[in-house]
């Protein structure tokens, strides 16, 4: 028996080490209409509004699905499945002109599609892009080109998410599992999904405008990142979405093979401060915890240097950006003082509790010894991303945490007083309002005034931005600097022959 | 024959018979026992998938509505009873996630997982029993020496550095295979035999290091018996005294380690799957526990569970069919 066993293994592995020897010849199609991105996290669920992952959006949007505008980019609103929008005077009403648009399934874009996707998000498991469309009152559509929608105050950033995840446009008429096939109007269709692995857009041929430059796109998923470094160096890939490493930068230092594209993101790695608990509803004591750490020398070790600092929750892409990091630099001696002078010259403790992500568990180690340098003794405790959101994110028990912020302009969660940072400012929560009423000027200026007083409160310690570091076979071109939504837009890309 | 040892005498008391009733019998309970306890621990499991699935913005009432709907909020004891149920007639559940079948999902990783612990263990045993031999028949020359020192090295190399030096030298330097992902059988035959040689090799490496070793020692035991040496002076080579009496009785220590090890295999195949990008029951398994998609926690660790089980069960009752005095014992 054991023979036999043997024997049979013995011939399938020969069989099997023999057609390996022939696969580096295998003939795919014209290499140049094939593009293979790698991604560090594999959507949970294909539905958008399934879930508020950002993986979602990341291949799905303007990709697969389409919106009525879009945000390009350089963070500015284009026509997109709507040839144009009016806004009515009183800034409450919105009148959307349909393109001349079909989805992949070859049905026409209608406005009735546009009504019944609205429903479908505001009533979906994504909170978040359902709570950006509560602001309707009403959405009507006269006829099949044409639809208004009321909304119950001036909102500028309803416009914003509209032209994002919450305002996606799905084919009414589809009969598919949305979680697991797509039915979008954008340039590609889901060809294959294989999780735990990989995700396959092609080509939709009866794409209604200009047709994609790719026959098939995969994003491929890697929970490791220096497996995804080796696939990008071994020819299997011919992007990194975003390099996990940036001390890896080095592996693709040869121009002639590689190109990286440095740029921003939305992704705030926001060092978040409980402002309701006891020591830290103390302004001095936040703002000595901001003098205390040496921000510039924490992305030089942490992140390889790559990061820009922001000293408020405002990326330089957003209309209302001022450079704010230079407010509190970093002065050991001054939070000292300050800390002396809020009753702790004999010390402090606090707890951090992390959740156990790179560039937070990374962060914190070196927060830990500058705030112990000027006399906090800091407890570190490291959550699974689960717990965290229980702990940290929903019962606010945590004195200090670190996470990234990736939302497009979410400056405004500091409106909110019951969010986790506890930040309780009614002059923010009233200039948030009346910037997102306000006029688009008025907007910037108000939200100008927000981060600044954010920043001069140290409602928290904004540790740095996030870089959006891609990393490109040197064929591959028009690869977007910045990354000013979720999407990874695949509009401009293409490979050269 | 004249050696009783290795607890031939308790079994032969038994019978088989008896022998494979307890053995299937200890394999049913601990199934029982290892859902009940799986269930238990993924429901003490801290954070909640309700939270996980609504993320950063869900409001008290949004997560009770969806646990509600996801059937979060009914007694242990009747969920337990359903999942029990359903695994009973093939139904895992659904995902929380996805909505999909948890079976179907299982089905497919636990393919990937599959191929990689079949292909690991084939090639540790086949570098393993040939080479164990050569080092016991040879353990006084130079040769043996070197082969015990090398398997010594292979024992201390954990198998994701195994992988990584793999990866570096045939994906990145070399560019004769890929570095990682996976393509299934069905679909592409050769770009499937492609992506499984290095997580193969790298999975081998350290079982066939374990392997050798206790090939050799079994073999060294069977060398110094009164047997071989009595086919000796009957002409048998020293070689062939091995083939034709040593094997059978070296085998019985060696399939015992060789259960052992397949637990271990599963194991070592999850950080291969996470090194070489491989969508395997690891990496389902991983996944599923930062989601808490509990469902697809315990119906994976089920299954795990089983497969260690079924192995072990194996393993005892090979014994049984190893052993000519087992069989015997009728009479």
């Amino acid at each position: 028996m054991t023979k036999k066993l043997v024997s049979a293994v013995a011939l399938a592995l020969a069989a099997a080490m023999a057609l390996t020897a022939c696969t580096s010849a295998s003939s795919a199609p014209s290499p140049a209409q094939q593009l293979t991105i790698g991604a560090s996290l594999e959507p949970p669920t294909l539905d958008p509004t399934g879930s508020d992952a950002a993986s979602i959006p990341q291949v799905l949007l303007y990709n697969v699905y389409e919106t009525l505008i879009k945000i390009d980019n350089a963070g500015k609103f284009q026509p997109l499945l709507a040839q144009k929008w009016q806004t009515s005077p009183d800034r409450t009403g919105y009148t959307f002109t349909l393109a001349n648009a079909t989805f992949a399934s070859g049905r026409p874009v209608t406005s009735k599609d546009v009504a019944w996707s609205l429903d479908r998000v505001r009533a979906g498991n994504n909170v978040a892009a359902a709570s950006q469309l509560s602001v309707i009152k009403s959405v009507s559509t006269p006829n099949p080109t044409t639809v208004v929608v009321r909304l119950t105050k001036p909102s500028s950033s309803w416009l914003f998410a509209m032209a994002s995840t919450a305002g996606i446009i799905f084919d009414s008429a589809s009969t598919s599992d949305f979680a697991t096939v797509p039915a979008g109007s954008g340039p590609y269709r889901l060809a294959r999904w294989t999780k735990g692995s990989d995700l396959a857009l092609d080509r939709n041929n009866a794409y209604w405008q200009r047709k994609a430059a790719f026959d098939t796109v995969t994003f491929r998923y890697f929970t490791d990142p220096n497996a995804m470094n080796s696939a990008l160096l071994s020819g299997g890939l011919d992007v990194i979405s975003n390099l996990q490493v940036p001390q890896t930068l080095p592996q693709f230092a040869d121009t002639s093979r590689y190109r990286v594209i440095e740029g921003t993101t939305n992704g705030e790695v926001v060092m978040s401060l409980n402002n309701s608990a006891k020591a830290l509803s103390d302004k001095r004591v936040r703002q000595a915890i901001n003098y205390a750490v040496d921000r510039q020398a924490l992305v030089d070790t942490v992140w390889a240097g790559k990061g820009t600092l922001i000293g408020s929750m405002v990326p330089p892409t957003d209309p209302w950006y001022t450079d704010l990091s230079q407010t509190y630099p970093y002065d050991p001696a001054k939070a000292r003082q300050l800390l002396a002078q809020a009753g702790y010259s004999h010390g402090l403790r606090l707890r951090m509790r992390l959740p156990v992500v790179p560039y937070a568990t990374a962060s914190g180690q070196f927060v830990a010894s500058q705030l112990a340098d000027v006399g906090i003794q800091v407890t570190t405790e490291e959550l699974e991303f689960p717990r965290w959101l229980d702990q940290v994110f929903t019962k606010a028990d945590y004195d200090i945490s670190i996470v990234a912020h990736v939302e497009a302009r979410d400056m405004v969660r500091f409106a909110d007083p019951k969010y986790y940072f506890r930040y309780d400012n009614p002059t923010v929560t009233r200039l948030v309002a009346e910037a997102d009423a306000g006029s688009e000027a008025q907007q910037i200026a108000k939200m100008k005034q927000v981060a600044a007083i954010l920043a001069n409160d140290a409602a928290a310690d904004w540790l740095f931005l996030l870089p959006n570091l891609v990393v490109t076979t040197a064929d591959v071109t028009g690869v977007p600097q910045n990354a000013t939504t979720l999407s990874f837009d695949l509009s401009s890309i293409a490979k050269a022959a | 024959m004249p050696n009783l040892r290795r607890g031939a005498t308790r079994l032969r008391i038994r019978g088989p018979a008896v022998t494979v009733a307890i053995r299937v019998a200890i394999f049913l309970l601990s199934l029982v026992l290892a859902s009940v306890l799986i269930f238990v621990v993924c429901a003490a499991l801290p954070g909640d998938i309700a939270q996980v699935i609504l993320g950063q913005n869900a409001t008290s009432e949004s997560l009770a509505a969806l646990r509600h709907s996801l059937g979060l909020d009914r007694p242990l004891l009747s969920r337990y009873l359903d999942w029990v149920g359903g695994m009973l007639t093939g139904d895992f559940g659904t995902s929380f996630f996805t909505r999909l079948p948890v079976a179907d999902q299982i089905a497919t990783r636990l393919a990937v997982t599959g191929w990689l612990v079949f292909f690991g263990m084939a090639v540790a045993l086949l570098v393993a029993v040939p080479v164990g031999m050569i080092a016991a028949v040879r353990r006084r020359r130079l040769s043996g020496a070197v082969i015990s020192g090398l398997s010594q090295i292979g024992l201390a190399v954990p198998a994701f550095w195994a992988g990584i030096l793999a990866v570096f030298i045939f994906a990145v330097k070399l560019r004769w295979l890929p570095a990682n992902g996976y393509v299934p059988l069905r679909e592409d035959p050769m770009q499937w035999a492609a992506h499984l040689v290095l997580p193969v090799l790298s999975l081998a490496v350290v079982q066939a290091s374990v392997l050798t070793r206790y090939v050799r020692s079994a073999i060294v035991d069977v060398l110094e018996e009164d047997y071989i040496r009595t086919a000796r002076a009957a002409g048998w080579t020293r070689l062939g005294a091995l083939w034709r009496h040593g094997l059978r009785n070296a085998s019985i220590s060696v399939v015992t380690v060789l259960g052992l090890q397949l637990a271990t295999l599963f194991v070592g195949a999850i950080v291969i799957e996470s090194v070489f990008a491989l969508p395997g029951l690891g990496q389902l398994l991983l996944d599923a526990v930062a989601q808490r998609d509990l469902m697809v926690v315990q119906g994976t660790v089920m299954v795990l569970v089983f497969a260690v089980l079924v192995v072990n069960t194996a393993v005892d009752l090979s014994y049984v069919a190893l052993d000519p005095r087992i069989r015997t014992a009728r009479r």
